[in-house]
């Protein structure tokens, strides 16, 4: 009865193989694009303006306040529509489900991540700060050489545990017709009949990135342990 | 359609659904599918929980491996295996609601476990040695001495969980639950030249629920911190 190599051969392979290429470019490319984005919103809501500080909240809050779902639903069909015409028959053209998946994912996990490196550059002793500031470095200048490199240190952990977050949320994707593992699961699912076998793979797949993730995190702990003051 | 006329139209479809004349819908599925997820999940939780920390290996492992495939796998597979072999195992056709609750239950359970190991962990083990060197079996002092404490512990994130859970129950959509997000969708469907405010309009409000909620993590987590600081100066 159970024969994975029926959903492992010809075209299904190609169509599941496909989907999990794409659904770890999009960890991938996410993950690139998230980085900045979150440090830029951390360092936002660390601000000395409260303006800023308060932007930085606003923005954080509201995004991880909605669930993935949503972003994705509103980013492909509600925000691709108020494009002027040319730039949206331009997207549409070119793997639009793709491009909404990015910013989407993108939006979420930053907004997840910036909290981590707050936390990170909290936990850096605020007379770091003071003493570059008194240095004659400016707040921006003091966080990038000063602040930052000491904060890296306790915020690769979270990060790489937000990474498997981001790595599962590929997943939501599919209600938008992104081709990833989970869309071509189902396409499999639905063309070969053998859904067991099917979810089985797919799983497996899951599995197995989650697992390398969660051995690169047990792997930064062994090789940098954290320090206790 | 005007935006008044939108939210005229359909506040009331978007809230209850369908319901009375139909099944219930909308915003109060939505929080009736997270609250019941969440109480089913937390006897779960802790029973897992107390099987991660237990001194019995048979017990330990089993567990840990389960905790850690549910933790990796994402919510949309464990949703899919609900969806497809449910029926097969309990013999009748699954509705959506029962899918989705059944699939919320078992994901929430795995991370619920983690929190109640996390909280039952970060307790001196002197708690244990006292409660067992005072007579009390294991189980006895677990009961009655470690998870009264660690629950205290365990609320802000019991809290976050909850607010985890509420964004997770979006998912429903997937399967055709009429839950949020598939209202939406359907009302978007309906009116057709206004999918922005529509998807705004939800995304505003899964935040006035989601924020208000993780709002309240961080007041019951800003009392216990009040509240335990004396205890400390003593320690």
């Amino acid at each position: 009865m159970f024969d994975v190599s029926l959903v492992l051969s010809g075209q299904f392979r190609g169509w599941l193989l496909s989907g999990f290429v794409t659904s770890l470019q999009l960890t991938g490319l996410t993950l690139v694009l998230a980085l900045p984005l979150a440090t830029a919103l951390a360092l936002l809501r660390l601000a000395p303006s409260g303006v800023l500080r308060w932007l930085g909240f606003g923005l954080v809050e509201g995004v991880r306040s909605v669930p993935l779902l949503v972003h994705l639903l509103f980013w492909y069909f509600g925000a691709a529509e108020l494009l002027p015409g040319p730039a949206r028959q331009w997207l549409y053209a070119h793997d639009a489900e793709a491009a909404c998946a990015v910013v989407a994912l993108t939006l979420y996990t930053a907004a997840f991540m910036s909290e981590d490196i707050r936390s990170g550059i909290r936990a850096v002793p605020a007379t770091q700060l003071e003493a570059g500031r008194a240095l004659g470095f400016g707040f921006l200048a003091t966080m990038r050489r000063v602040v930052l490199p000491q904060a890296l240190h306790i915020t690769v952990p979270p990060l790489i545990s937000q990474t498997l977050n981001l790595w599962k949320n590929t997943s939501v994707a599919t209600v938008i017709g992104t081709a990833e593992l989970m869309y071509q699961a189902q396409k499999v699912e639905t063309a070969s009949f053998r859904g067991f076998e099917t979810f089985v793979v797919a799983t497996v797949a899951y599995l197995a990135v989650s697992l390398v993730i969660t051995a690169l995190a047990a792997a930064y702990h062994h090789r940098y342990p954290p320090r206790t003051a | 359609m005007s935006f008044a006329e939108l939210i005229d139209t359909y506040w009331l479809y978007f809230l209850v659904g369908q319901y009375p004349k139909g099944p219930l819908g909308g915003l109060a599925l939505t929080v009736l599918l997270g609250a019941l997820a969440l109480v089913l999940a937390f006897p779960l939780g802790v029973l897992f929980g107390l099987a991660r920390v237990a001194p019995q290996r048979w017990l330990r492992w089993p567990v840990t491996a389960l905790v850690y495939a549910v933790r990796g796998t994402p919510l949309l597979m464990v949703v899919f295996w609900a969806y497809f072999f449910l029926p097969s195992v309990t013999g009748h056709k699954t509705d959506q609601f029962s899918t989705m609750l059944a699939a919320l239950v078992v994901f929430d359970g795995a991370y619920i476990a983690e929190i109640v190991r996390a909280g039952i962990q970060g307790l001196p083990k002197g708690q244990m040695e006292c409660a067992r060197s005072l007579g009390f079996s294991y189980a006895a002092a677990m009961r009655t001495v470690i998870l009264p404490q660690a629950t205290r512990h365990m609320l802000p994130s019991l809290v976050n969980q909850f607010v985890s859970t509420l964004k997770e129950t979006s998912l429903g959509y997937i399967i055709g639950l009429s839950e949020v997000s598939f209202i939406a969708s359907q009302i978007n469907t309906q009116v057709l030249t206004r999918p922005t405010e529509v998807y705004l309009i939800l995304g505003g409000t899964y935040f006035v629920l989601c924020f208000g909620l993780s709002r309240l993590a961080y007041a019951v987590e800003a009392r216990q911190r009040r509240r335990l600081a004396p205890a400390k100066a003593f320690s």
